[in-house]
């Protein structure tokens, strides 16, 4: 947690934290973040984003299944992706993107991350250093593929 | 005509929110052509700067991937749906190679003629530095394999074998040479490999692979090259590579004929999708009964070897999906295509095999495990010198083969109607209700008799064959190849 992150602190209300104008998270989601990313290091979890009214309710744990590398790669195979949807279905709401962590690597998307990200999905990565979860961020591709742009992630540092 | 496509959640901001569309054309590449062009944002989204597809979208028609139909090319029916699928992937930046090992000036002079390949380069060298390989066997296939990716600058091979040489070995082993009889594999194959590029770690395993140990030994690898000589270790192998995910280089060999693939990776199918079940015991005699062509698993193994480096590279054009046959005698390579099965026992969508079995066992190896079950289940079995009679007095009969298209494409019994077994019971209507007298058959009658026991259970007479396709082969028609 840096300082320019934590003066932001007031902003926040109860047990959210706004991430962008158009979105909202739940601490209990991001604490299971913090919690799958620490469990799975030194290799990369990931997960689906799951809410509604633009409100991230659930981080949904899911397998990583790539074949290149757990340590370095995460992959959701179209069967995961449906039951992404198949979740988000059965509480009622949406897919809102998905989350991953980068195993002693700082919380900021790869050139591989790019080349794979699909638009209109939050993608949220945490950073996991010797298996303790440090920082946790968020980010949009851009609508021209050409990076993604940094939602503004505060992070609620007292529930 | 207009078909029906799905269109996922991230890409209907860009069709007005909806969640399918209708569009017009005879093929997929026509209604995706179309589809982009209706909603010019989707294109940059779904295809690369190449004009190819991105590989994270997945695109079935009703359920079927096209990667395993004609890919654009599908031709599309009245009715059909296009679903597109996202995959979902990243990684840390490491994984461009920063985390892979960087290389000496030695090792840079040593294999220059893969930097100068711009698909292989410094990075792709690196990766194959920070790569861990398993090879299962140092014995045919596992001399050749280990020999070229020892020089290929595989950083960690690692190799398992609990044998010692011996002089028959020398005809195709070529990892051990003639003063090393007697010696233990395992030793002869270090020293070799060592001599061959002293740059790289070997790990040796003296050990006979097994239930209790194949979880550990293999977690420690990132590809397992199958080297196996038997059936029993081939369906371990397989079900330990499918259980911890690690691609698993597969080859097989007897006499002039090798087989050779990639299975259980997530994209594609394992082992067991191409032989749901073991040959009963002692009908496929091993290379020491039948023999085997010295030069044989020196095509096979490199075959496996180029593949685990293409996997380490993360390059395209694998064997995942396809099982390469090659026939030396008559200089020949064949292809089958080999889809993932959804009812596959260990990576099927509700796999019943969640850890390893007793796998001498299941091949019938130990002796409680026959596979003439079906008499037991009170199933009318008929003989297939029976079947040939009736076939020949021209008494009208309705052959059913129950097996998978892929089995059915190397050997079956003349005017046999193929509908999987998976598949029977939705597909009853196709079933004649003329009298024909029905016979079902499989490769050796296990799934068979389940068959005609679903058809009972359904009202439906029928006969099961003994001994399947096989028996058929064996005693009627033995011009044919048999699996």
């Amino acid at each position: 947690m840096n300082d320019e992150q934590e003066g932001r602190v007031g902003e926040v209300t109860e047990n959210t934290v706004r991430l962008k104008p158009d979105a909202t998270i739940v601490a209990d989601a991001i604490e299971a973040i913090r919690r799958h990313g620490a469990a799975t290091f030194p290799d990369e979890c990931c997960g689906a984003l799951i809410g509604r009214d633009a409100v991230i309710a659930e981080a949904f744990a899911m397998d990583n299944t790539t074949a290149s590398g757990a340590a370095r790669r995460f992959r959701i195979g179209p069967d995961g992706y449906r039951a992404a949807e198949a979740r988000a279905s059965a509480l009622g709401a949406s897919l809102l993107g998905f989350y991953h962590s980068h195993p002693n690597e700082p919380a900021r998307p790869s050139a591989y991350d790019l080349e794979h990200a699909w638009p209109n999905f939050i993608y949220v990565i945490i950073s996991v250093t010797n298996g303790v979860p440090g920082d946790v961020t968020a980010w949009w591709l851009r609508d021209n593929r050409s990076g993604f742009d940094e939602g503004e992630l505060r992070w609620h540092t007292g529930s | 005509m207009a078909h029906r496509v799905l269109i996922p959640t991230p890409l209907r901001p860009y069709t007005g929110q909806q969640d399918a569309v209708e569009v017009d054309g005879g093929t997929v590449g026509e209604v995706l052509a179309t589809l982009t062009s209706r909603y010019a944002d989707l294109r940059r989204h779904l295809y690369a700067e190449d004009g190819k597809l991105r590989h994270f979208v997945n695109v079935y028609v009703n359920d079927d991937d096209i990667r395993y139909l004609d890919r654009e090319a599908t031709a599309l029916k009245a009715g059909d749906t296009i679903s597109i699928v996202p995959s979902v992937a990243g990684g840390s930046a490491a994984s461009d190679t920063s985390t892979s090992p960087e290389l000496t000036n030695a090792e840079i002079e040593r294999y220059s003629r893969h930097l100068i390949l711009p698909e292989v380069g410094i990075d792709g060298q690196r990766r194959l530095k920070g790569a861990r390989v398993l090879c299962v066997g140092a014995g045919g296939l596992g001399s050749p394999a280990a020999l070229y990716l020892a020089a290929a600058g595989i950083g960690t091979l690692g190799l398992i074998d609990f044998d010692a040489v011996d002089v028959s070995n020398l005809q195709r082993q070529i990892i051990h040479g003639t003063p090393d009889i007697g010696r233990s594999k395992l030793a002869s194959a270090r020293a070799r490999l060592s001599a061959l590029n002293p740059e790289i770690r070997i790990e040796t395993h003296e050990t006979k692979l097994s239930s209790a140990n194949a979880l550990a030994l293999f977690k420690e690898y990132d590809v397992i090259l199958d080297g196996t000589d038997n059936f029993a270790t081939r369906y371990l192998v397989n079900d330990a590579c499918v259980i911890l995910r690690k691609p698993n280089a597969y080859g097989s060999i007897f006499r002039f004929e090798g087989q050779a693939s990639v299975f259980a990776t997530t994209e594609g199918p394992c082992y067991r999708c191409l032989f749901p079940e073991p040959p009963p015991p002692g009908l496929v005699p091993s290379c020491a009964e039948g023999g085997v062509l010295g030069v044989l698993p020196g095509v096979i193994g490199t075959i496996q070897a180029t593949e685990t480096i293409k996997l380490i590279l993360g390059a395209p054009g694998t064997l995942i999906g396809r099982l390469l046959l090659y026939d030396a005698w008559s200089m020949r390579f064949r292809e089958l295509k080999v889809r993932r099965d959804p009812e596959c026992p260990v990576c099927g969508d509700r796999p019943s095999i969640r850890e390893l079995i007793d796998y001498e066992q299941f091949c019938g190896v130990t002796p409680q495990a026959g596979v003439s079950a079906s008499a037991s289940a009170g199933v009318e079995e008929t003989t297939v010198e029976q079947l040939k009679a009736r076939l020949d007095a021209g008494l009208p009969t309705f052959v059913l083969d129950v097996r998978e298209p892929h089995e059915y494409q190397i050997c079956r019994i003349p005017n046999s109607i193929l509908i999987p077994l998976g598949q029977l019971g939705t597909r009853l209507s196709e079933l004649p209700n003329d009298g024909r007298e029905i016979v079902v058959h499989c490769k050796m009658g296990g799934r068979s008799a389940k068959a005609v026991k679903l058809l009972k259970d359904q009202g439906v007479d029928a006969k099961n064959l003994t001994g399947g396709v096989l028996a058929w082969i064996d005693r009627v028609d033995p011009s044919q190849a048999k699996y």
